[in-house]
């Protein structure tokens, strides 16, 4: 019987050709994405990354729900020009956190990576505002909206307590006090600054844009890119250990 | 389960009539209820949303369960006391109504997708047309463009079609009764969700996979309806083989069920509210987002429309399939290959070498059934080629078949690595989604639709071929046009990244690869309007001939009162 003919077996009966299909587009999926989960090659072994702080965490849902990443990347690519212009090439460690990622597909705008840092805060509500404000060849839309729309420090806890559930590693002790902790990180000379300062490294407190009162959704944005690729210290990471 | 109740009420009642008392099946009954309760949970959900757009969803759900349960009983009582016929006098009593409401759909949704699509591109070339609104803005309009474009047109595409091709190709009348309905109501309902989600800022960031936790649920009951009435109907089938298309539109079907469940579970922080968290984080989101990614490419826009090439093009061309056997090759080393490809989305990133080498691996492989398909689709034509000249519909067909093997080669050579170090992150990625999008799925589906419209609503031909000539020139100069720009301004900010002066120091600052790319944005927008031009000449000419188009007599299947 030639193979054209033992083929009629998928050709005269649907539930073999399903159960066919089926097999056939299991086996790539199941090779490439199965071993990300157990090897321990797959996440690199560093010091310094945490989950983010209530108010980078409203940030980086103003990030997602806006479609930030739709022209601005978060990976920065172990190429000559990329780490010169953007910084260190990104680790899968710096986005372990990342629910979902935020690595990007398109560069219209340069990657936000390692933006963290590296403007004031000031820049950063002026371009939000009005980006041909500060770069008059920008294509980029503005965002004065932010500043009119409090961040609700009421509901921030269900959101950690949800990251909580799928794998993030978040303290009780910093679910308990994610309100309090979100308008201490935009308030320097709030009394819980200390505590939050404790409860989350290398965090930054500061008004960040400008303005008394509960923390915008501007003061959430900034919060987030002004930490974005800032948490790794490169000056003591082992590059040799974690070559793969 | 109601719908096979639905289904085997109808084979019992053909045999019994006509002495059969008027009651509700099963499905009709059954049906009303369900969207009784869920109009009623809908209110209660919209009553205890924490936010705006999901109370407002909330509250359009309700209100479509409620407009489901009019229509149900209405119909009920509009309908004769028989539900229609599996066959008439020894001839299949094809299912038209719900293949006609989807075509009509695509149509709606293609003009509104290419619209939105010129808008965002002229966002691009004008930033002040974002006016600096949330609900305007780029980052908002863009994945309402894709998702517009692939799953609300392409999907409507495919569903009519596959609706059309499994009846006409098992000779039987489409399995169910309400069923098919809910698939077609039910998949649109789903990108209105959608979309009204978008310009609300409810995304998971997921791209083409941005819908959040409720309207994924919704889409997943939908799409396994959707494969129990295809497969049911290939089960009570009158014909020995199943149909070549039918294998593809089966495996889209079935992978783009897959891919959806693997992608997106979530955890929504709360049930009244919109925001979820995906379950994967950071590289095994990013592989599994891409995974699904490459694959909505091969599965929805590639397999689907394979078996739209499978049936239309011979049936167009009244020519047979060139090579049955080069189509079982193609059919099985497609979807085994595809589904390997995703990696090649993530060169060079955190993802491990192993990974992203598998990925390039298989695209170049995958190089080899794609143009295998091509091949097979062309040379149908053999001895028919006189037809380009004479029906403009069969070159559409054709030329997207060529749109289609030459983006089947860039894409592999695009996932070189050393190449994909130059092309990711720029418009070249762009231009070559868009040869594929508008040169392939485009016409391909334009082509369909200018054959199913005639053919669904019992028309002799179309109001104007001259009009779908002048369809098919306006497109094609619009996709050179679109091409072309992104190409060059793809490779120019590439090259302009990775540019060093001879001291040693990158040359250009990012924003001056930015103003770079203005001239080519403008010639690109210009290139999506002469596409939407074009279908709405479409759109006119398959209008004018539902209405004053010629009906074809020869069928008494015409005498059929309208469902």
């Amino acid at each position: 019987m030639s193979f054209w003919t033992r083929h009629q077996i998928f050709e005269k009966n649907s539930i073999i050709l399903i159960v066919g299909i089926l097999l056939v587009i299991a086996i790539g999926g199941l090779v490439e994405i199965t071993p990300l989960f157990y090897l321990k090659s797959t996440i690199e072994a560093v010091d310094g990354v945490r989950p983010y702080t209530p108010l980078e965490l409203a940030g980086r849902n103003v990030y997602v729900r806006e479609g930030c990443y739709l022209c601005h990347s978060q990976m920065i690519r172990p190429l000559r020009d990329e780490v010169e212009r953007y910084g260190h090439f990104s680790l899968a460690a710096e986005s372990m956190y990342d629910h979902p990622f935020q690595w990007g597909s398109k560069r219209t705008g340069p990657d936000l990576a390692r933006v963290g840092a590296k403007y004031s805060d000031d820049w950063h509500v002026t371009h939000l505002t009005n980006p041909r404000a500060i770069v008059p060849q920008s294509v980029m839309p503005g965002y004065p909206f932010l500043s009119a729309t409090e961040v609700d420090p009421d509901t921030i806890a269900d959101h950690m307590k949800t990251l909580k559930a799928i794998g993030t590693p978040y303290t009780d002790d910093q679910i308990a006090n994610a309100g309090a902790d979100m308008k201490a990180q935009a308030d320097p000379d709030n009394a819980g600054s200390n505590a939050f300062s404790k409860r989350y490294a290398k965090a930054v407190v500061r008004n960040f844009d400008g303005k008394t009162g509960t923390p915008t959704e501007m003061d959430a944005l900034i919060a987030y890119l002004q930490m974005l690729g800032t948490l790794v210290d490169f000056k003591i990471y082992n590059e040799k250990a974690n070559l793969r | 389960m109601w719908f096979l109740a639905a289904c085997s009420f109808e084979r019992e009642s053909a045999m019994s009539q006509p002495s059969i008392s008027k009651s509700m099946t099963t499905g009709e009954s059954g049906l009303a209820v369900v969207f009784a309760v869920t109009a009623f949970l809908c209110v209660i959900a919209a009553a205890k949303a924490v936010d705006t757009p999901f109370a407002f969803h909330a509250a359009l759900s309700a209100a479509a369960s409620l407009a489901a349960v009019f229509c149900i009983v209405n119909r009920y009582f509009d309908r004769p006391a028989a539900l229609p016929q599996a066959e008439i006098n020894g001839r299949p009593n094809y299912n038209m109504g719900p293949i006609k409401f989807s075509s009509f759909m695509a149509m709606f949704w293609g003009i509104a997708g290419f619209l939105v699509g010129l808008i965002i591109a002229s966002q691009l070339a004008w930033p002040a047309l974002n006016f600096d609104l949330p609900w305007t803005s780029f980052g908002r309009l863009r994945p309402l463009h894709t998702s517009a474009v692939i799953f609300a047109f392409g999907g409507n595409v495919l569903i009519a079609t596959s609706f059309y091709v499994v009846q006409k190709s098992c000779r039987v009348r489409l399995a169910g009764d309400l069923a098919p309905w809910f698939v077609v109501v039910g998949y649109n309902f789903f990108i209105l969700i959608a979309g009204t989600g978008y310009l609300l800022g409810v995304t998971q960031s997921k791209e083409y996979a941005e819908p959040e936790w409720y309207a994924d649920l919704w889409l997943t009951i939908v799409w396994v309806t959707y494969l129990l009435v295809f497969l049911a109907t290939l089960i009570k089938r009158k014909e020995p083989h199943i149909f070549v298309a039918n294998w593809f539109y089966l495996a889209f079907i079935v992978t783009i069920a897959v891919l959806h469940l693997g992608n997106n579970p979530a955890l929504p922080v709360s049930v009244f509210g919109s925001k979820s968290y995906v379950a994967w984080g950071g590289i095994q989101d990013a592989m599994f987002q891409w995974w699904y990614g490459h694959n909505a490419v091969g599965f929805f826009l590639t397999a689907g429309f394979l078996a739209i090439m499978y049936y239309f093009i011979p049936k167009r061309a009244e020519r047979p399939i060139y090579s049955y056997r080069l189509s079982i090759i193609h059919f099985w080393a497609l979807i085994f290959l595809y589904i390997w490809a995703g990696p090649h989305h993530l060169h060079y990133t955190a993802l491990p070498d192993w990974t992203q080498t598998l990925g390039m691996t298989f695209s170049i492989m995958l190089w080899m059934p794609s143009w295998g398909g091509m091949i097979n689709g062309l040379m149908t034509l053999s001895g028919a080629w006189d037809k380009l000249r004479t029906d403009p519909v069969l070159r559409m067909l054709v030329v997207s078949v060529a749109f289609y093997g030459m983006s089947t080669f860039e894409g592999p050579m695009m996932s070189i690595k050393v190449v994909n170090s130059l092309s990711h992150y720029t418009d070249w990625t762009i231009g070559h989604v868009h040869s594929g999008a508008l040169g392939w799925v485009g016409f391909v589906s334009f082509g369909a639709l200018y054959c199913l419209v005639p053919w669904a609503w019992n028309r002799k031909g179309l109001y104007s071929l001259k009009l779908v000539n002048w369809h098919f020139w306006i497109a094609t100069l619009g996709i050179v046009l679109y091409i072309s720009a992104m190409w060059v301004s793809g490779i120019l900010q590439g090259l302009m990244w990775r540019a060093y002066t001879s001291l040693g120091f990158l040359e250009y600052s990012f924003i001056e690869t930015v103003e770079a790319m203005h001239p080519f944005y403008i010639i690109r927008a210009a290139g999506g309007g002469l596409f939407l031009i074009g279908a709405l000449i479409m759109a006119y000419n398959l209008w004018m001939t539902v209405r004053v188009g010629e009906q074809e007599v020869q069928m008494p299947v015409a005498l059929q009162p309208a469902e």
